[in-house]
């Protein structure tokens, strides 16, 4: 009875197979969990807001007030309502049921006739600055043309000639779509959660029914306990990725420019990475509580500090420097990189490595801790 | 089977085992005859679960050593285990398995050939057989313990380690599991099963009793109750509840309890005994010396524990 045995191996494989099949949770975690993840961050988050609402104060009805109104609302990033006045619309601004308001002044088109150059005031919420950071880039670039059409030629402004110019591609995302950003790092996500998560709290489980005292008494060997443990979730995580990537493809348009079968072989990579820190804090926790704990400890700065949801090179130092060292950053990053840029080997092996070394290590701590008896 | 000491299932020596800074095991040894029922006795936290565990391999002693079915304790332990069946003190099977799926994973595990029809054999054998595909979890306690009985059973173990198997179990489900423990022993298995019942005591050929970690007293069950050296008398009448009080309390009294309508104190002393009764008075209680019996020795010596520790 020494050494592994592919016999007692599938023995614990096809137990636990019994379970999850039996578990109304495994199905609602496989299925529900990528789909509810998706379609929230896929259609609610946005980084990139347009329509925001306007108040709109105004003592003039000019067609130059017609021109600056159809020029904002041009932009997409405006939908103005009009108010009565300017105290209306400041108590509509702190109410927050709208996020500008834009005053124009009596006698707006005749001093613009004069050449008086009079001044619009546009007041921003800025307590949220994602919200109105785009309107207002897009804002300040307007006063040179919007009124152009029926100035009278003498005082259309000169066309202003810049001694170099600007050619801005946008690369990968031209339209800046948040959801084509969110959605493939959503795959790095939810493996996290269904990997990491599921294998602490599978193997804890065990020591806490008291299971894993019989486990222990009976000839299987550790190594087939933990790859019997560790088998179903690695299936169960690529069929998460087939999920995702299907939904994302299909729901959200995203573009697939890369190898398919180099993602695979980079998310397995990711995948150990999380069984071997999930298998580490199983062996750390007493209880499911404990373990549920742990892993949630590390899910927290996986969210916040790998890039998912702020942008990483926004960071401070420090932050970086943590967020460098959690797989879950590279991950993203190959994720993202693949789908969006058609990234190959050459671009991937950077975020690679870091994930190997990481699951090299964190491995051999699980496998040192792992005990063989009670004790 | 390797059959070394034909004698003996179990020999340990000198076993020494400490959580921490606690010692919980203190230079126990044991000895248990090949197909004897040993009843393993004693208060709770006296060691028991730690010891029955020492012998499987689940912990590893920290001195001491010996053998089990002729194998080192210590270097031995994998093929121990698979001649040992153990029965957690605690329902320690899949719950949201059937009793059959759990009986497969288990036969699996040992390799059995004939996976189905061990499993059959030793379903008919335990009565569970009516219960095959009812989940593990849903089984009432006396069912469970037939299936962890019937899961230790699969692989025909040699030596089989029963830790509180009836504990919560109503009396017919408890004299049933007892008369299957004979049928086995009667087979050749050796059973060590440890148990807080006294008539489950009386039915084991012999009873050691732990305290501290350590054993205490061991034998026959006539054996020890006659170490104990124990005095018993017994009074029948009416206010025995009242006089059971009033005696707890006076010198030489260890145990004065009611028993029915019989009232039994026990004591080290005959003289002193006597002369507590004597205080009591004309109380119109009929006293008559009787032999002690096996839960009057054990209530003294979990007493004596008490005073000690
Ligand atoms: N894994 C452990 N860690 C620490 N203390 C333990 C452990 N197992 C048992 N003990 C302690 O050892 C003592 C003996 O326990 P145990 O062998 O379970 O007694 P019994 O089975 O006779 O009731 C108890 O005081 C218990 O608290
Ligand atoms: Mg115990």
């Amino acid at each position: 009875m020494s050494g592994f045995s592919l016999r007692r191996l599938l023995a614990m494989l096809h137990k636990e197979w019994r379970q999850m099949r039996r578990d109304p949770g495994t199905i609602g975690l496989t299925v529900m969990l990528p789909l509810i993840q998706l379609f929230l961050f896929g259609f609610a988050i946005n980084a990139n807001p347009r329509h925001l609402p306007t108040a709109l104060v105004s003592a003039d009805h000019s067609i130059y007030e017609r021109d600056l109104v159809g020029a904002l609302q041009n932009t997409g990033y405006f939908t103005l309502h009009r108010y009565p006045s300017a105290a209306a619309a400041d108590e509509a601004l702190a109410r927050g049921d709208v996020l500008f308001v834009l005053e124009i002044p009596p006698g707006f088109a005749r001093a613009v006739t004069r050449g008086d150059k009079p001044e619009v005031l546009m007041e921003a919420d800025a307590s949220d600055p994602v919200a109105v950071g785009s309107a207002t880039a897009a804002l300040l670039a307007l006063n040179a043309t919007a009124l152009a059409r029926d100035l009278p030629p003498d005082l259309r402004a000169p066309v202003p000639a810049p001694p170099f110019g600007i050619v801005l591609h946008q690369l990968y995302n031209p339209e800046q779509i948040t959801a084509l950003n969110i959605v493939p790092g959503l795959i790095a996500v939810i493996l996290t959660i269904s990997t990491l998560v599921m294998t602490s709290l599978a193997i804890t489980r065990e020591r806490e029914t008291g299971t894993m005292e019989n486990l222990l008494a009976m000839p299987v060997r550790p190594v087939e306990v933990m790859l019997g443990k560790i088998i179903p979730y690695v299936g169960l995580g690529y069929v998460q990725i087939g999920l995702i990537l299907l939904v994302s493809v299909t729901v959200f348009g995203i573009p697939v420019r890369g190898s398919v079968v180099l993602l695979l072989g980079a998310l397995g990579l990711f995948i150990a990475c999380n069984l071997a820190m999930g298998f580490a804090f199983s062996t750390m926790a007493r209880t499911q509580m404990q373990a549920q704990q742990l892993a949630q400890f590390a899910f927290l700065p996986s969210m916040m500090l790998s890039g998912f949801l702020f942008p990483f090179e926004g960071m401070p130092a420090w932050a970086r420097a943590i967020g460098a060292w959690l797989p879950i950053t590279h991950a993203l990053r190959i994720c993202r990189g693949i789908l969006l840029k058609g990234n190959g080997w050459a671009e991937i092996w950077p975020d690679l490595w870091p994930m190997a070394l990481f699951a090299l290590i964190v491995g051999t701590i699980a496998v040192r801790l792992y005990r063989e008896t009670l004790d | 089977m390797s059959a070394a000491a034909p004698g003996l299932a179990i020999d340990v020596h000198d076993l020494r085992k400490s959580f921490g800074a606690r010692r919980v095991i203190d230079g126990l040894s044991l000895q248990v005859a090949r197909g004897e029922i040993c009843g393993f006795l004693g208060g709770n936290g006296s060691g028991k679960t730690t010891t029955i565990r020492l012998l499987c391999g689940l912990l590893r002693a920290d001195g001491g050593g010996g053998t089990c079915l002729g194998l080192d304790l210590l270097r031995e332990a994998p093929r121990i285990r698979l001649l040992v069946g153990y029965m957690t003190q605690r329902f320690s099977f899949y719950t949201d398995l059937t009793v059959a799926e759990n009986l497969e994973f288990v036969a699996r595990l040992y390799g059995l050939s004939g996976v189905r029809r061990a499993i059959e054999e030793v379903l008919a054998r335990i009565g569970l057989a009516g219960r095959r595909d009812q989940l593990a979890g849903e089984l009432s306690g006396g069912w469970k313990q037939r299936m962890a009985l019937a899961a230790c059973l699969l692989h025909r173990p040699a030596l089989l380690l029963l830790d509180e198997p009836t504990a919560g179990v109503d009396a017919k489900a408890r004299r049933e599991f007892w008369d299957m423990i004979h049928e086995m022993a009667a087979e050749g298995m050796t059973v060590l099963v440890s148990t807080h019942y006294m008539d489950e005591a009386e039915r084991c050929h012999r009873v050691v009793y732990l305290a501290g970690g350590r054993l205490v007293v061991q034998g026959t069950a006539d054996e020890v109750v006659r170490a104990a050296r124990l005095v018993t008398f017994e009074a029948n009448g009416t206010g025995i509840e009242q006089a059971a009080a009033r005696l707890r309390h006076l010198p030489g009294v260890e145990t004065a309890a009611v028993f029915g309508r019989a009232l039994r104190v026990a004591g080290m002393e005959r003289a002193a005994l006597a002369a507590a009764i004597e205080r009591l008075g004309d109380s119109g209680l009929t006293w008559q010396e009787v032999e002690p019996r096996l839960d009057d020795v054990f209530i003294h010596m979990l007493q004596g524990q008490e005073e000690t520790s």
